[in-house]
């Protein structure tokens, strides 16, 4: 392609989307039966402008979008299975006798709550079934989430104007965490009374007010008659309406916004190239929401979970050995049990279990907490205020890519050390060597993680600036007239160029000086001076990205090249390839494949 | 009956019914004490041939006397159901002396009579708990009562399906599933290494039969949720959701992600 390319039809990119349907030609009304009753229904509700507006929406295509539809359905086929359990499920923690058809707790005292999961997963048809898929979804659910929101942090989809909407996935993070801890521990069997008699201990270990807050959960001492009842009630009533509004809202707001892309030819902050939802995402979507209810209903067909009647019903006297919570709450049983002992102290005659308060009480808040405040943070670190559409690839901002995998290695090393003693039995180790093991990584990993990170990132940037610069090593070598040798590169399409050379590279800001040119004190000057310091850390290694001028002087092989859009300053510049006909790049030479070599009286060394 | 009672005030008459009573108590305690705690006395030739079996496998740790060497235990009073328990579980002769002895059923040094004749021997050394008999290590307890025992009493360490647990320094409760209902019956009733003793005045020697029942109920019971995952708990059910749970779905997306239009 050559310069001209840019004068008629704006980008030259702008070709490659040559077959897109640009038809505006208005339709005729038709659609038969269907059209009829569509058009009955639209006379009396003015619904059509609106599916309208939706069918029209474009969505892009990448397999890291559909973690998010992955957790959407997931909370489908919950609501779904969910309602089935109701039916038969008693939230009562009143005693009764099992006569049952599982032999292996007949005559057992029990709870009706007790009773009833037994009898959901032993007598009602297609009760256990249903049961495994509404936990297995429910598992599935918090990995969704949280793989998705992986996928929003590394590419940077928080940014403006997406702030508020990842506020609100971390509240629906949170609350489906609170939501599943809730459902685990309606059973009441020997595992889910371990876990709120663990959570009623978490909630004694906040001084001063602890045994109070207990007492009203709990309605008096443990285990009382009330919890299950209330925890079904927060489970199927209070929750379920919270995390619908709030997941209402964050697809409303992602329709507001529009889907986020990665960069690539064509697309810009101002579009978003893809396929409309009707009827390529009705379809795809569709046919994803079966694949998903699907994969979980076969997983629930083969693997158990929480195998209820194995467990047998709670008594405060009981404990199994392996009580852990579900994956999710993981974390926070992790650094319960990695909290040393001697955080507990007396003071003034009372206990302050910190030992128990800091993992299992204080961190969910202080870590959701960090999460929720991150892109508030990061925009005002860089001082962005534009609108960002178009996604981060993860190298291209190696500071944030690296705080998110420390915050990963954080969490993970939490995450394992709830299995210490799993690990200690099928691994053969000493449950103590592990914890120490893991209360050094706690400390040691996360810095690491982010150091190996950011030189991964920045080692990746380079390499793509390589190949942009040199392009492919073509493998064929080539002799000059004069007998010098050298290998051919081949350079990039400017299809796979463009992705690699469309971002913007932030420069740290200046410190701020003391005082203005008047000799007036400045206000703020602590925060300025954190601000300056803070983005010293984010932004000074980096890698630049490419401007068109390196690229220009790097295609000196005679070929024809494309300018390139600065990132910086939007500036189009037409080169010469006549003026770079130098060699700038120790000798490595740049060639198209056509051509055998060129310019042999340039092969001497710069 | 005058009679009777009109001796009644006769200086003798307390003697007698003291005796009586120590009488009756004896009786009545030899009747329902534990009968474990009378030290088998096998035959002469079996207890030579054990004392040499002894002294051939057991005596470098345990001494020529089994009394006992610096930190090796002594055997006197151990009983015949420690020593069936520790070898016919292949744990003794020890192989591997680290923190804990490991069962290992491909390690079993003797034949059933060979450790018969060892824990007769032993036996011989001082009282101790001996082997049960089969009438409580068979099948026929009851399982509802024993899984209820067994959550009371063993669950903490052993887990609620008897798949093991951690203890502290790499010692552990070991899985249950293959073991003899003798065997079980023996580590209740010996208490071997980390493991509390539940004698009979703890669990009777029918509630110790209703844990097995239940156990052998465990291991045998058809599976009605699916594959197990080695019944461990929400850690591999984790696990499993963030490997071939996810990773089935993920490989979906892509699928479908690559999918023309």
């Amino acid at each position: 392609m050559t310069s001209d390319a840019h004068t008629g039809t704006g980008r030259p990119a702008d070709a490659l989307r040559g077959d897109d349907e640009t038809s505006t030609a208005p339709k005729k009304k038709g659609g038969g039966a269907v059209g009829g009753v569509a058009n009955w229904m639209d006379e009396r509700t003015g619904g059509a402008k609106g599916i309208r507006y939706l069918m029209n929406k474009v969505f892009p295509d990448h397999w890291s979008f559909m973690l998010g539809e992955v957790a959407m359905y997931s909370l489908i086929i919950l609501l779904i299975t969910g309602t089935f359990l109701t039916f038969w499920y008693v939230p009562s923690m009143g005693e009764t006798i099992y006569h049952g058809s599982y032999t292996p707790l007949q005559g057992q005292q029990m709870s009706e709550a007790y009773k009833s999961t037994v009898d959901i997963s032993m007598d009602v048809r297609g009760g256990l079934l249903i049961r495994q898929i509404h936990h297995w979804a429910a598992l599935l659910f918090l990995v969704a989430i949280m793989l998705h929101m992986f996928r929003v942090f590394f590419t940077g989809a928080f940014r403006k104007p997406r702030e508020i909407n990842w506020v609100i996935g971390v509240l629906l993070f949170m609350l489906a965490m609170v939501e599943g801890f809730a459902g685990y521990s309606l059973p009441d069997d020997l595992l889910s009374g371990t876990g709120i008699r663990a959570a009623q201990g978490f909630m004694l270990s906040i001084p001063v007010i602890g045994s109070y807050v207990a007492y009203f959960v709990f309605g008096g001492a443990f285990p009382g008659s009330e919890i299950i009842p209330r925890l079904f009630t927060v489970h199927v009533l209070l929750l379920p309406a919270i995390i619908m509004g709030l997941f209402a809202a964050h697809m409303i707001l992602l329709i507001v916004h529009k889907h986020t892309q990665f960069p690539g030819p064509g697309r810009s902050d101002h579009n978003v190239v893809g396929f409309k939802l009707m009827p390529v995402y009705t379809a795809k979507a569709g046919g994803f929401f079966f694949i998903v209810f699907g994969i979980t209903a076969l997983i629930s067909g083969l693997v158990t979970i929480n195998p209820i009647w194995m467990y047998g019903p709670y008594e405060p006297t009981m404990v199994t050995a392996g009580a852990q919570p579900d994956w999710y709450m993981g974390f926070a049983d992790g650094a319960l049990r990695l909290s040393p002992g001697w955080w507990e102290f007396t003071l003034l005659g009372h206990t302050f279990s910190l030992n128990v308060m800091i993992g299992a009480i204080l961190l969910i808040p202080v870590i959701f907490t960090a999460l929720g405040v991150y892109p508030f943070l990061e925009a005002w670190i860089t001082g962005d205020k534009r609108e960002h559409h178009l996604l981060d690839r993860p190298r291209n901002a190696p500071t944030r890519t690296a705080i998110g995998m420390g915050f990963i290695a954080f969490y993970f090393v939490l995450f394992v050390a709830s299995g210490n003693d799993i690990m200690a039995i099928t691994l053969h180790l000493s449950i103590n060597d592990i914890t120490h093991v893991m209360q050094a990584s706690i400390f040691i990993l996360p810095p690491l993680v982010f150091w190996i990170t950011k030189r991964l990132c920045m080692s990746l940037q380079r390499s793509d600036r390589d190949l942009v610069l040199h392009g492919k090593e073509s493998g064929r070598l080539i002799r000059t007239a004069e007998g010098r040798f050298f290998e051919a590169h081949t350079p990039l399409s400017e299809h796979d160029r463009w992705r690699l050379v469309s971002y913007e590279t932030h420069r740290p800001i200046a410190a701020p000086t003391e005082a203005d040119s008047n000799g007036v004190g400045r206000r703020q000057i602590a925060k300025d001076k954190m601000r300056a310091r803070l983005s010293h850390f984010y932004f000074n290694d980096r890698i630049e990205a490419i401007t068109p001028a390196e690229l220009a002087a790097a295609h000196h092989d005679g070929q024809a090249f494309e300018s390139i859009e600065s990132a910086e300053d939007g500036d189009r510049l037409e080169i010469d390839s006549d003026e770079f006909d130098h060699h700038m790049h120790g000798g490595a030479e740049e060639l198209s494949s056509g051509h055998a070599y060129s310019h042999p009286q340039d092969q001497e060394p710069s | 009956m005058s009679s009777l009672a009109a001796q009644r005030r006769h200086p003798a008459s307390i003697v007698l019914v003291l005796l009586l009573g120590l009488v009756i108590t004896g009786g009545l305690y030899a009747l329902l004490a534990p009968s474990s705690a009378g030290a088998a006395v096998g035959s002469s030739s079996d207890l030579k041939s054990g004392k040499s079996l002894f002294l051939a496998n057991c005596a470098t740790c345990h001494g020529v006397n089994a009394d006992g060497r610096e930190n090796n235990p002594s055997l006197v009073g151990v009983g015949a159901a420690a020593v069936d328990f520790q070898v016919s579980s292949g744990r003794m002769p020890l192989s591997n002396p680290s923190v804990q002895a490991a069962r290992n059923s491909s390690n079993v040094q003797f034949t059933s009579t060979q450790i018969k004749q060892l824990a007769e021997y032993v036996a011989s050394l001082g009282a101790g708990p001996a082997i049960p008999s089969s009438k409580y290590t068979s099948l026929g307890g009851n399982i509802a009562k024993g899984g209820e025992l067994f959550r009371v009493n063993c669950a903490m360490c052993h887990n609620f399906a008897g798949s093991g647990g951690a203890l502290t320094r790499g010692k552990y409760a070991p899985n249950l599933m293959d073991v003899s209902g003798k065997q079980m019956y023996e580590a209740m009733l010996t208490g071997p290494q980390s493991m509390p003793v539940f004698n009979d005045t703890n669990l009777s020697p029918q509630d110790k039969k209703d844990v097995i029942a239940y156990l052998k109920n465990v291991k045998n019971e058809p599976s009605q949720g699916g594959h197990t995952l080695g019944n461990l708990g929400p850690v591999t059910e984790g696990m499993f959701a963030w490997t071939i749970g996810i990773g089935l779905l993920i490989g979906a997306a892509v699928w479908l992600g690559r999918k023309a239009a």
